[in-house]
């Protein structure tokens, strides 16, 4: 584990072992603040620096804390830093800090970013342990705006919509109108939609894993090909 | 002399999905042509474009899933699905809500768990239900029954609103709309109103709201027909009527003057459709005999609680998909024991 490539490690992180699509880690926020585009945004961002924070703290003290406490030792790691970024986004995004609500604090439950702690980070050096974290939280914050965007555009028409909220002012002018009119889904604002929708985002990662695979056994396989028949087809 | 020898089974084969879907489906005429005299000519877009886009659907999924579409959509599955769906809907509901059930119904409630025989849920509730907490403003606009006030809409004015979204000019969707007899009970029961001051209005008849109990009897005229037929076993009906009726007779009795009696209940709403047609549904119901009974009488509860006490005035909807889900642990506990042992 010691010598994991900088580049297994971020294709893990993004896609192989994605902790929203592949170890389902962090469903709770993830469903339940995945209504816009900005809001998940917004919980995938401070998700993403708690992670990065925490696994490159985990890792700098790993030799100094008895495998018997640790678990506690990382939670306290863990908190301490969401507490900071609760502050931060009290401060200074005070309407999302608002919406997001009870979310931001139970961040520090989010199993994604214990797991790493305790499965990563605390086994390995420093760089490769934030690494680790960056390429996690992406890959989550990914999966969030996603289902946020797919939730969004079916739920009420819009993209980006309050995108003020996080980025001041300016941002009223990013927020786009896919279907002009548009009355509204409401279930796909409501929790079943968020269901549904990771439901449908699963499916398409699966679908895109299997023909990926299928290119490349055929690329390997290309002499035998005469002989193969596509399996299922004649189901 | 010649002797005929017959090769077992000597029982008559029993009949095919698609006989039994036959019959489902002219079961459901009398009360379909009843619903249509008094609602006009929308209940029948309504199930037109229902089972249009639900074959549609059935042939679409069935593609993708490399399954023998002949084999499939002549089983008349998907069709029953469409009809059940667009019975239920409002008579003024535009055409896109049928059709977006419908869908839902056939994609998400059937196809996505495997098909016919293996949907948890039953399709046609999944599209009512959806459609239902998504666009509330639009499923709650019903019509008055012919001969309340000026009654339904002509056809004219009908396939204007579902087809373009809006009335003829002249005439405003509020002046033409009124709620459902059970809705109005909801409601004004609400405003300190009894019963007795609400049911002389002229949304109410003999037994129940105008049109609805008359409805509501054909539909069970046909389930009748149903079990005569052994299409459906009497227990589910059974089950649900008795248990709706019960709950209805305990608190009538409690409480007369703020809740209408079993006969209400049972010709109101979706009570008979449900019970028959819904409740029915081989696939997503319980399947031991005991079984059958418990889940239908958590049906016939579950309708009274929530049009008594819930947020929205029928609970067909949502008894039948809460008690779908709990058919597969009923039946686990039900299950008859294997003779002999």
């Amino acid at each position: 584990m010691q010598d994991k490539a900088y580049f297994d490690i971020a294709r893990e992180g993004l896609w192989t072992n994605n902790a929203g699509l592949v170890q389902l880690l962090g469903l709770c926020p993830l469903l339940a603040v995945s209504a816009t585009v900005v809001n998940a945004l917004g919980l995938g961002l401070a998700t993403l620096l708690t992670l990065v924070a925490s696994n490159l703290t985990v890792s700098l003290i790993r030799n100094w804390v008895r495998p018997e406490i640790r678990i506690p030792v990382f939670v306290l790691i863990i908190a301490s830093f969401v507490t900071a970024v609760e502050l931060v986004m009290n401060a200074f995004f005070h309407q999302l800090y608002l919406i997001l609500g009870i979310f931001i604090p139970l961040i520090v439950t989010n199993c994604t970013i214990l797991g790493r702690a305790e499965a990563f980070a605390s086994r390995t050096t420093p760089g490769r342990a934030a690494a680790d974290g960056l390429a996690m939280g992406l890959g989550f914050m990914g999966v969030l705006v996603a289902l946020g965007a797919l939730r969004e555009v079916l739920g009420q028409g819009t993209l980006l919509a309050d995108a003020h909220l996080m980025l001041g002012d300016w941002g009223r002018q990013l927020t786009v109108e896919i279907i002009p009119h548009y009355q509204g889904f409401l279930l796909a604002m409501l929790p079943p939609g968020a269901f549904i929708g990771l439901g449908l985002l699963l499916a398409l990662k699966n679908v895109i894993d299997r023909r990926l695979e299928d290119r490349r056994r055929a690329v390997t396989a290309a002499p035998h090909r005469a002989r193969e028949t596509r399996g299922g087809a004649t189901a | 002399m010649r002797f005929n020898v017959f090769t077992p089974p000597h029982l008559r084969p029993p009949a095919s999905v698609s006989a039994m879907m036959r019959e489902v489906l002219l079961a459901l005429v009398p009360g379909i042509a009843a619903a249509a005299g008094f609602f006009g000519i929308g209940v029948l877009v309504n199930i037109l474009v229902a089972t249009v886009v639900a074959v549609g659907a059935e042939v679409v999924m069935l593609r993708l899933r490399a399954r023998p579409v002949s084999v499939f959509i002549n089983d008349y599955s998907a069709v029953v699905t469409g009809v059940l769906l667009g019975i239920a809907l409002p008579p003024l509901a535009p055409w896109w809500l049928p059709a977006l059930g419908s869908a839902f119904a056939i994609v998400f409630g059937k196809h996505l768990y495997g098909g016919l025989g293996y949907n948890p849920f039953n399709p046609a509730m999944v599209g009512y239900v959806v459609l239902l907490i998504s666009f509330p403003r639009e499923m709650t606009l019903w019509l008055p029954p012919a001969g309340v006030g000026d009654g339904p809409v002509g056809a004219g004015e009908a396939l204007t609103r579902i087809f373009t979204g809006s009335l003829p000019p002249g005439t405003e969707l509020d002046a033409v709309s009124m709620a459902t007899p059970l809705d109005t009970i909801k409601t004004q029961l609400g405003m300190a109103r009894t019963l007795g001051e609400i049911q002389a209005g002229p949304l109410f008849g003999a037994i129940a709201g105008r049109g609805w109990q008359w409805i509501n009897m054909l539909f069970l005229l046909g389930g009748a027909w149903l079990i005569y037929r052994r299409v459906i076993d009497w227990r589910i009906p059974a089950g649900v009527l008795g248990a709706l009726a019960a709950m209805a007779l305990v608190f009538w009795a409690a409480d007369p003057d703020l809740r209408p009696g079993p006969v209400f209940h049972l010709f109101s709403g979706a009570a008979m459709l449900g019970a028959f047609f819904i409740a029915t549904d081989p696939v997503s119901a319980a399947t031991t005999p005991r079984g059958r009974l418990v889940y239908a009488a958590g049906i016939g509860v579950l309708v009274y609680v929530i049009r008594t006490w819930g947020g929205y005035p029928d609970g067909v909807a949502f008894a039948v998909l809460l008690m779908n889900m709990a058919a597969p642990l009923i039946d686990t506990y039900t299950k008859p024991r294997v003779f002999g042992q």
